[in-house]
């Protein structure tokens, strides 16, 4: 699905990325964990293809096709999806509106599939009246960008910190509606839909199983493995101390 | 009064015309198909359905004038004066004669204008709706407007403004005097649809009595030569009053408007918003004047501006002035770009840049028009999308 070789990144000449590599394969879900600055947004949006994030090195593999030079709009096309941590209000756009773009509608008017979709959320028909991400609480915003997603329906799902500052009540239902993005729910030979999920604390691991974990780095993957042992080794002593035991586990190898 | 500009300045009166061919009402049908689409895109509607009464002028002809609910009076100001001694009482009562060239000229050469009232306690069931139009090269239109609600009284109009495809060069001159008396209420919404070359000179004075309330939104989304307007709102005790506009200057528009409202009755209320988008050459400056003269009176100004081009200028002018010790006056003005991160956000979605910036900008303008009935704010809104996207 996303083969990415040794990849470059900048932003505002700035270095985030160093030689990175990373594959995800049709079906797989990776969650992607380390410190603040690491350079785990940057990845996101740079396989996005935002213009602030300068490829300076390295490609980006998806679905076989070279999306190195593509805008973002190209690559949204193609079936990427993502769901921010930290959207920006639009004035005058409704959330519903939001929903119908991500299906490729450009009408202003709500119609019933939407409703049922947002009801699936947990938002009433007047939530989605409202300008989007102004006044959402944290929950509120990240219900809204999964329920964007799933209206877009992407084959790579792409998640900035969809478990960070929701209470368990929104965390269930987070939960169930990711596993249903990733095909978490059907039997892995069936599953089509490809994630990446950026966790701080990895608690979205306790609603969906998922089939690898990553360690980030000062801008490099450090780590990579099975995710139990992964985030039980960062849940115990760090990151760093998990990147030094990884390291010194492949150098034996 | 307004630094670096005398309300005298703009169009030249001399360079227009005021004779105008005559058109028969018996033509009526046939004009309304002619211009059909230029009246629906200013919110009149030849069929007049869901309208409790039309008013059409087209150069210096009244065509239609027709009433569809008891209680509500609908001629032009010719025939009012005429039928009414009483009207002098209101006749260049909001509006002084003398303010400047253009009030004289209308005062000398009037050509009509509409006569709109709710008699007292009546309520319009739906917006009365007026279109002043202009459909010949290089005339002057020199329109006196009287509204008046009774006390009481509920009156919601939807006026435009506009000119045929063919007509380059226009002027349209407009007095408008508006009464609200106590526990009256009047919305007011203008849309205006001018041409490259079309000059435009409205006066409007408003008088809110006790309890009453009066609600202005301005619309104009096309280029216009040059728009001056500074709508003055007397509030009267407890009267609440708003103003909102929202426009879109493109090519070499040149663009001045603001609003003046005068809280001079205990515990009145007024806001006044505007919404401007500046492109290509255009050149618009936002103004709003808030006073505050009487006890307990809150007033406040948003005014909000997105350049489009480096070629362009908004010139924002917010003025309070308080001259009693409680008064509470507040403004907020900000002029900027539009942002990146919201672009970003909609190609995450899969537009392309240019479409996101174009949903941006019609996002901008999409301000909820406060204070209407539902079905109007509806069409309203409506409206105003159709506009903005072509844009």
């Amino acid at each position: 699905m996303l083969e990415i070789k040794s990849l470059n990144l900048e932003v505002d000449g700035r270095p985030v990325l160093k030689d990175l590599n990373l594959t995800i394969k049709e079906g797989e879900s990776h969650v992607l964990l380390g410190p603040n600055g690491s350079g785990k947004t940057s990845l996101l949006l740079g396989i996005l293809g935002f213009p602030k994030y300068k490829v300076t090195g390295g490609s980006i593999i998806f679905k076989g096709k070279d999306i190195t030079d593509l805008s973002t709009a190209e690559r949204v096309k193609l079936g990427m999806g993502i769901a921010f941590q930290h959207p920006p209000v639009i004035r005058g756009i409704k959330l519903g509106e939001m929903v119908n773009l991500c299906k490729g509608d450009t009408s202003q008017q709500i119609n019933q599939q939407t409703r049922t979709l947002a009801k699936k959320l947990h938002f009433s028909d007047e939530f989605l009246e409202r300008d989007v991400n102004a006044g959402f609480s944290g929950g509120e915003i990240k219900r809204s960008e999964i329920m964007q997603l799933m209206a877009q329906d992407p084959d790579f799902v792409m998640l900035d910190e969809p478990d960070s500052g929701v209470d368990i009540e929104n965390m269930e239902l987070i939960g169930d509606m990711i596993g249903e993005l990733l095909h978490r729910r059907i039997r892995p030979s069936k599953r089509t839909a490809s994630g990446l999920i950026i966790t701080h604390l990895a608690t979205i691991t306790d609603y969906i199983e998922v089939d690898w974990a990553h360690v980030m780095l000062n801008g490099m993957i450090a780590c990579s493995g099975n995710p139990d042992r992964i985030i039980s080794e960062v849940m115990k002593g760090g990151y760093e101390k998990c990147v030094r035991d990884c390291q010194m586990t492949m150098d034996r190898i | 009064m307004r630094k670096g500009l005398s309300d005298d300045d703009g169009p030249d009166i001399g360079k227009y015309t005021l004779d105008a061919e005559k058109h028969d009402a018996k033509d009526l049908a046939e004009i309304e198909d002619k211009y059909k689409q230029a009246f629906l895109d200013v919110g009149y509607d030849p069929e007049g359905a869901e309208r409790s009464g039309s008013f059409l002028q087209v150069d210096h002809s009244v065509l239609c004038s027709k009433v569809m609910q008891e209680g509500v009076e609908i001629m032009s100001t010719t025939d009012a004066l005429g039928k009414y001694s009483w009207l002098s009482d209101y006749w260049w009562h909001a509006v002084a004669p003398g303010k400047d060239v253009y009030t004289q000229q209308v005062d000398r050469k009037q050509t009509h204008g509409y006569f709109l009232r709710t008699l007292p306690g009546v309520k319009t069931t739906y917006p009365l709706q007026s279109c002043l139009f202009t459909g010949q090269e290089g005339l002057s239109q020199n329109v006196h407007n009287i509204v008046i609600a009774e006390e009481g009284s509920e009156l919601h109009i939807i006026t435009g403004c506009s000119v045929a495809e063919k007509v380059q060069s226009a002027l349209h001159l407009g007095v408008s005097e508006f009464y609200v008396k106590k526990n009256a209420k009047i919305t007011f919404t203008m849309i205006h649809n001018w041409a490259p070359e079309v000059e435009v000179r409205p006066r409007s004075g408003i008088i809110v009595e006790e309890n009453g309330v009066f609600i202005g939104n301005y619309v104009s989304l096309n280029p216009v030569k040059d728009l001056q307007m500074y709508p003055v709102t007397y509030c009267g005790k407890n009267a609440r009053a708003t103003s909102q506009s929202i426009i879109y200057a493109s090519k070499d528009s040149k663009i001045d408007i603001g609003s003046k409202m005068v809280l001079q009755g205990e515990n009145s209320r007024a806001e006044v918003i505007s919404r401007t988008v500046a492109t290509d050459q255009a050149d618009v400056t936002a103004r709003g004047f808030l006073i505050g003269s009487a006890p307990n009176v809150k007033a406040h100004l948003e005014c909000t501006g997105l350049m489009l081009s480096d070629t362009a200028r908004i010139y924002s002018v917010p003025e309070l002035e308080a001259t009693v010790k409680d008064a509470e006056l507040s403004h907020e003005a900000a002029v900027g770009r539009i942002s990146e991160e919201e672009i970003a956000y909609l190609t995450a979605r899969g537009l392309s840049e240019e479409e996101a910036a174009g949903a941006i900008v019609r996002g901008f303008l999409n301000v909820d028009i406060k204070g209407l009935p539902a079905a109007l704010g509806a069409q309203v809104r409506q409206m105003i999308r159709m506009s903005a996207e072509v844009l």
